[in-house]
C-alpha cells in the first residue's frame, strides 16, 4: 500500500466528482435545499417537542438541538464520502461493471466505496455545525480544544459505523441483485441515530447499542462535547463497536465479493 | 369501466412481485415509529401520573402514531410520483395519447392496486405491532365517528394521489423532478402531522395550517377518529378536504393539458 499513491488517486477522483456536480449546478443547489428543509424540519419537531416538557431524561431543549445539530454533521460527512458510492454497489454488480473495478491497479474496496464525492454535502455539513456553534451559545457553554478534538476524533467513530452498517448492506446487492430498498431503509436508523439516549430501555436500548449501535453514535460525541458524559464507558462502547462493524464489513466485503460471477460481457 | 379492472388487476400482480420489498418497507418504517413513541412515553413519565400535553394523554399520543402508521398504510402514495415523471420523460406517455384510455385514471388504478399490495403485505407486520400495543389504543367514540373516519381516509387517499400527480407533471417542463418532490414531502411530512399531532401547536399556527391541504393528507381523519374534532369543526374540515381534493384533481388535469401542448415525445 503507498500511501501517496492513494493519495494522487483520490485527489482525481475529487476532481472528477467537482466537474460532474457542476455540469448540473441547479440541481446541485436545489438537493441543498431539500436537505436544508429536512433538517429544519427535524428541529421544529424539537422545538415542539420542548413546548410541552422541559427535558427529556437528563436532556434539556438545547442539548437535544446540538444532538439533532451533530446527527446531522455525522451523517452528511457520512453522505458526503460514501453513501452514494456504497448505493451504486449494487447497480455495479447488477451491471457487471464491477469488473472494470476489480482490473483497475488499486485497492477494489477503496475506489468503490470512495469513487463520487457529493460535495453538497459539505455546505449541509457546515448548516449543522451552525445550529450546535448556536445551541452551545443558547446554554452559555464555551467547549474547550480538548473537548472539540475529541468530539471530532468520535464522529470519526461514528462515521465510520454508518459506512460499514451500508457497505454491509449493499454487499447484499451480491446475493439479491436488486438492494434499492436498502438506503430507504438506512434513513429509517438515521432518525434513530438523533434521539436522546436515556429515552430507550430494555431490548430496543440493547439493539441499538449493541446490534446496531445508531444510539452511539451521535450520542456519545454529543455526551462529551456537552460534558454529559457519566464514564468513559460509552466512549469504549463506541470505539469498539466501530472497530466490530468495520471488520464485519470487511468480512461481509470479501464473502460476498467470492460470490460474484459478473454479467453481462 | 371494464379496462380499468383489468388494469388495477394487473396492477395488483405487478405490486406482489415486490412482496419483499413492501414486507421491508413496513419492517423497517416500524423502528423510527418505536423510537418516536418512546421519546414520549420518556416525557409523559417525567409529568405527573395523567397529565396531557395539549389534550393527549399518553394511551391517545400512542394511538395517534398508529393511526397515523394505519392511514399512511392505506392512503400514502409508494413510488408513483416517480413513475409517472419517469413516463413523461422516456415518452412512455405517447401511447396513452393514442389509446382509448385515460391516463389519469389508469394512474389511479395503479395507485389503489399498489395500496392494496402493500396492505397485503404490511397488514402482517402492522397488525401485530398494534396488537402489542393495543392497550394504549382508544377506541373512536362513536360509530358515526369510524364511518366518518373511513370517508374521510378515502378523501385523503384521493388528495394524496391528485398532489402527486400534479407534481410529477412538473416533468414535462423540468428534467429532474426529484428535489421538488422532495421539497413537497418534507412540507407535507411536517405540516400533515407525520411528526406530531397538529393540535399541540400553537393555536393560531394549527388554525392557519386547517386552511392549507397538508392536514387533510393524513392528520384530519385520525383526529375524526380520535374524537378530537369539534361537531362544527368536522363539517368545516370536510367540506375544506373536499375542496382540496377537487381542486388537486383540476390541477393535475390542467397542468396535463399544459404539459401535453409542451410535450415532445423524447424517445417515444
Amino acid at each position: 500500500m503507498n500511501f501517496a499513491r492513494y493519495l494522487r488517486v483520490y485527489a482525481a477522483l475529487w476532481r472528477n466528482s467537482v466537474t460532474r456536480e457542476m455540469i448540473f449546478k441547479s440541481n446541485f443547489l436545489l438537493w441543498i435545499v431539500v436537505e436544508l428543509l429536512w433538517f429544519g424540519l427535524q428541529l421544529s419537531f424539537i422545538g415542539v417537542l420542548y413546548l410541552h416538557t422541559d427535558h427529556i431524561g437528563t436532556w434539556t431543549k438545547w442539548q437535544v438541538v446540538m444532538l439533532v445539530g451533530a446527527s446531522h454533521f455525522i451523517q452528511q460527512l457520512f453522505q458526503a464520502f460514501f453513501l452514494i458510492n456504497c448505493t451504486n454497489l449494487s447497480e455495479l454488480v447488477r451491471t457487471g461493471k464491477l469488473d472494470f473495478l476489480l482490473l483497475l491497479p488499486v485497492n477494489t474496496r477503496f475506489v468503490v466505496s470512495l469513487r463520487q464525492v457529493d460535495l453538497g454535502a459539505f455546505v449541509n455539513a457546515s448548516s449543522a455545525v451552525v445550529v450546535m456553534a448556536y445551541a452551545a451559545r443558547q446554554m452559555h457553554f464555551v467547549p474547550g480544544v480538548l473537548q472539540v478534538l475529541g468530539f471530532l476524533a468520535l464522529c470519526l467513530a461514528g462515521i465510520t459505523i454508518h459506512y460499514s452498517l451500508m457497505f454491509v448492506l449493499a454487499t447484499v446487492s451480491f446475493w439479491t441483485v436488486r438492494a434499492q430498498g436498502i438506503v430507504w431503509g438506512y434513513y429509517n436508523l438515521f432518525q434513530v441515530a438523533r434521539m436522546p439516549d436515556e429515552a430507550f430501555e430494555g431490548v430496543f436500548k440493547a439493539v441499538f447499542t449493541f446490534a446496531i449501535p445508531m444510539l452511539l453514535v451521535s450520542n456519545v460525541p454529543v455526551r462529551l462535547l456537552a460534558g454529559k458524559l457519566a464514564s468513559g464507558a460509552g466512549i469504549v462502547e463506541l470505539l469498539v463497536m466501530s472497530l466490530v462493524c468495520f471488520s464485519l464489513s470487511e468480512w461481509a466485503w470479501r464473502a460476498s465479493l467470492r460470490r460474484y460471477t459478473s454479467a453481462s460481457s | 369501466m371494464k379496462k380499468y379492472w383489468h388494469v388495477i388487476n394487473i396492477g395488483i400482480q405487478n405490486n406482489l412481485t415486490y412482496r419483499f420489498n413492501f414486507l421491508a418497507r413496513a419492517l423497517f418504517g416500524l423502528i423510527p415509529l418505536l423510537a418516536v413513541l418512546s421519546v414520549w412515553r420518556t416525557i409523559y413519565s417525567g409529568k405527573a401520573a395523567g397529565a396531557e400535553v395539549g389534550t393527549y394523554t399518553l394511551a391517545e399520543m400512542i394511538s395517534y402514531y398508529l393511526l397515523v402508521t394505519v392511514v399512511d398504510a392505506f392512503t400514502a402514495v409508494n413510488d408513483d410520483d416517480w413513475q409517472i415523471a419517469a413516463d413523461i420523460k422516456d415518452g412512455n406517455i405517447s401511447q396513452f395519447l393514442l389509446k382509448p384510455i385515460d391516463y389519469l385514471w389508469y394512474r389511479l388504478c395503479l395507485f389503489l392496486s399498489g395500496r392494496l399490495g402493500y396492505l397485503a403485505v404490511a397488514a402482517v407486520p402492522l397488525g401485530l405491532f398494534i396488537a402489542c400495543l393495543h392497550r394504549y389504543m382508544v377506541a373512536p367514540p362513536n360509530s358515526v365517528a369510524l364511518a366518518l373516519f373511513l370517508f374521510s381516509m378515502g378523501m385523503t387517499a384521493l388528495l394524496q394521489f391528485f398532489m402527486s400527480y400534479a407534481m410529477a407533471m412538473l416533468a414535462f417542463w423540468v428534467l429532474e423532478v426529484s428535489t421538488f418532490i422532495f421539497i413537497l414531502f418534507a412540507f407535507e411530512y411536517l405540516a400533515s402531522g407525520h411528526l406530531f399531532p397538529l393540535d399541540i401547536l400553537p393555536r393560531p399556527l394549527a388554525q392557519a395550517l386547517y386552511f392549507t391541504p397538508f392536514p387533510y393528507q393524513l392528520y384530519f381523519p385520525v383526529s375524526i377518529y380520535m374524537g378530537k374534532t369539534a361537531p362544527a369543526e368536522l363539517w368545516r374540515g370536510l367540506l375544506l378536504q373536499g375542496f382540496w381534493v377537487a381542486a388537486g384533481y383540476g390541477i393535475a388535469r390542467l397542468a396535463w393539458r399544459q404539459g401535453i401542448k409542451k410535450y415532445s415525445a423524447v424517445g417515444g
